[in-house]
């Protein structure tokens, strides 16, 4: 064979090696950090966890109720405040004002904001929420995370509405039902599998984000439901537990933090299927 | 059906004008409430700019510009003496090392499923990829802290000693007791961390060329790789340095993982194994127990950040709008 060939087919051989190898690299820490998580935390996942409040220091004895239910309050509440949010302004965005330069700023400025760093969020929440409450707060906590789930959700929104034949809404106006109708009852109906996608991945999102409730919610040793007090949460009880010195807080850490990667995993493989249902159709 | 029984319903059987007006406002608020939320957003960006000045203020004063090139981290002297040439080395040596190591291994992945992975296997390689981005950052902190660490500490450095014991630049990038806590190991993390957003956006991209092209080339003889670099790569190039620049910005924000493992020392050290910290470690571990000038000067660094990934961000965006309409032509 022709020399050149044969050190043209050697490269093109190497490089797809590489690849491959490059594929392998990724899927492989995945397992890694998966199998690290269950071998550390499926030791103390008892039913002690689920039940009892996290321990003083020192103690061997506790679980991680109060951080369980607190993290669930605060995303609920911060999804709840954000989702809504989130999907009129998305809807703005695709229905309204299509062709308008709002959109265009609105949308560039969003997409910077879906990739701001989570720790500004925090620093943003403090001085507009924290300061003039004088006082570490839920609520404080459940804005910062409201403040992420806005970009996630406007941005799926609108990508989901832009999908929906114009056809369809042409045929609504066409039977004489007002605008705001189309939306509702035909747009939304038609994206509606994508649209849950949406608030399902920035919920996926702010499940585990710690750095906005560092200084937002902090955190809180004792079971509390007071949305204007400090509430204990599953990040930043992992946060303070794992570099203790504490054998049993150390347990409790890599157990909240096998809980927290299940529960985001879960919420992230489901919003894939989902999404992929709506795209194959 | 439902919907038309409804509306008739809700309008009042033959009442034309009272359901036209019903209608009106309806559209109206319903106009209103979602332009309304749109600008919120607009609104968020401002708070965030006017809060961090805001609370910035008083760091400005006092130490102007030479905050920018002052080493010195002393919150506790008196009056302190605030810098932030230490936080800002380190974002920019740890991003830059992530990007080293992630744009290749990031672009090969995107290269495998785009090209060469059987279809088959497309979907759950492409999944597993996407859900590395999933896994919350204080576990990737966890894991560098416990098992990368001891690693690197115990096996990979002084392999590299070894390697380049003597060896003049080298020698001393490597060098250092060897310790969990290092600039290095962070890297390595926040490498792992944005190589999905690199992977993710190339395939998107990848997929914009047209076949033909390809096929062409693949026609004249080309191999995988040729095609790869001559068409596919020069005809996505701005979307995939969009790629990039989106991983680099959330690189440089990164700061659960980065705070576990860096060791959050303001000194300076050339060896890349000697601990550190970054502008986002330095607020995530002294914001709550600062107050005064030294909560001022945090925010201030938090400031430099947003301005730092807000361009980067901004220059992304702009490059992968710039292959959007290209796309669309």
């Amino acid at each position: 064979m022709n020399p050149i060939y044969s050190r043209r087919r050697r490269k093109d051989f190497v490089i797809r090696g590489l690849c491959m190898a490059a594929a392998a690299f990724g899927v492989t820490w995945l397992a890694l950090i998966l199998i690290t998580l269950l071998y550390n935390g499926i030791a103390g996942l008892n039913l002690e966890i689920f039940v009892a409040d996290t321990p003083p220091p020192g103690s061997t004895e506790g679980g991680l109720r109060n951080a369980i239910v607190g993290s669930i309050i605060m995303t609920v509440l911060g999804v709840g405040i954000g989702a809504p949010l989130g999907l009129f302004a998305g809807t703005y965005l695709a229905e309204y004002g299509r062709n308008d330069k709002l959109t265009s700023v609105i949308r560039f400025i969003n997409d910077i904001l879906l990739s701001a760093p989570s720790i500004i969020i925090g620093l943003f929440i403090y001085g507009a929420v924290v300061v003039p409450m004088r006082g570490f707060s839920a609520i404080a906590g459940s804005l910062a995370l409201a403040v992420i789930v806005i970009p996630v959700v406007l941005r799926t929104t609108e990508d989901m509405l832009l999908l929906v034949p114009n056809a369809l809404r042409e045929a609504a106006s066409a039977l004489g039902l007002p605008r705001s109708l189309v939306i509702k009852r035909i747009a939304y109906r038609a994206a509606r599998s994508g649209l849950i996608t949406g608030v399902l991945l920035a919920t996926a999102r702010v499940a585990g984000e710690t750095a906005p409730l560092l200084f937002t919610a902090l955190s809180n040793q004792f079971f509390s439901l007071g949305l204007n007090k400090t509430m204990a949460n599953l990040p930043v009880t992992i946060n303070n537990f794992v570099q203790s010195p504490y054998a049993y807080w150390k347990q409790l850490a890599w157990s909240g933090a096998l809980l927290i990667t299940i529960t985001v995993l879960a919420l992230n493989i489901g919003a894939r299927i989902l999404g992929a249902e709506r795209t194959a159709k | 059906m439902a919907v038309q029984s409804d509306i008739i319903d809700d309008a009042g059987p033959y009442d034309r004008a009272k359901a036209l007006s019903a209608f009106k406002l309806g559209d109206v608020t319903f106009y209103w409430i979602t332009r309304l939320s749109a600008i919120s957003v607009l609104l968020i960006l401002g708070g965030i700019i006017v809060s961090l000045i805001v609370g910035a203020f008083p760091a400005i004063k006092e130490y102007g510009l030479s905050f920018l090139w002052t080493q010195r981290w002393a919150p506790s002297a008196d009056p302190p003496v605030l810098g932030a040439l230490g936080p800002m080395y380190g974002t920019l040596v740890t991003s830059f090392i992530a990007m080293l190591i992630a744009i290749p291994v990031g672009l090969g992945i995107a290269i495998f499923l785009t090209e060469l992975c059987p279809q088959w296997l497309r979907r759950p390689i492409g999944m597993a990829i996407e859900l590395l981005a999933g896994i919350p950052s204080i576990i990737y902190g966890m894991w560098g802290f416990f098992v990368l660490g001891p690693f690197l500490a115990n096996t990979f450095q002084p392999f590299m000693i070894k390697i380049f014991d003597g060896v003049p630049v080298l020698g001393a990038i490597f060098a250092g007791p060897p310790s969990y806590l290092s600039l290095f190991n962070s890297a390595l993390i926040l490498a792992i961390m944005v190589l999905p957003f690199i992977t993710s956006i190339s395939v998107d991209v990848f997929k914009t060329v047209p076949p033909v092209l390809k096929e062409a080339a693949y026609g004249v003889g080309c191999t995988t790789w040729e095609v790869v670099r001559s068409v596919v790569i020069p005809y996505t190039r701005v979307g995939v340095i969009g790629g990039v620049m989106l991983a680099l910005g959330r690189a440089l924000g990164e700061t659960m993982a980065v705070t576990f493992i860096i060791g959050n020392s303001f000194r300076i050290s050339g060896s890349i194994f000697a601990p550190g910290t970054t502008i986002s470690a330095a607020i995530a571990s002294e914001f709550a127990e600062s107050d005064g000038l030294h909560q001022s000067g945090l925010i201030l660094l938090g400031l430099l950040l947003f301005v730092l990934t807000f361009f980067v961000l901004a220059a992304a965006r702009l490059m992968l709008m710039r292959l959007e309409k290209k796309a669309g032509n």
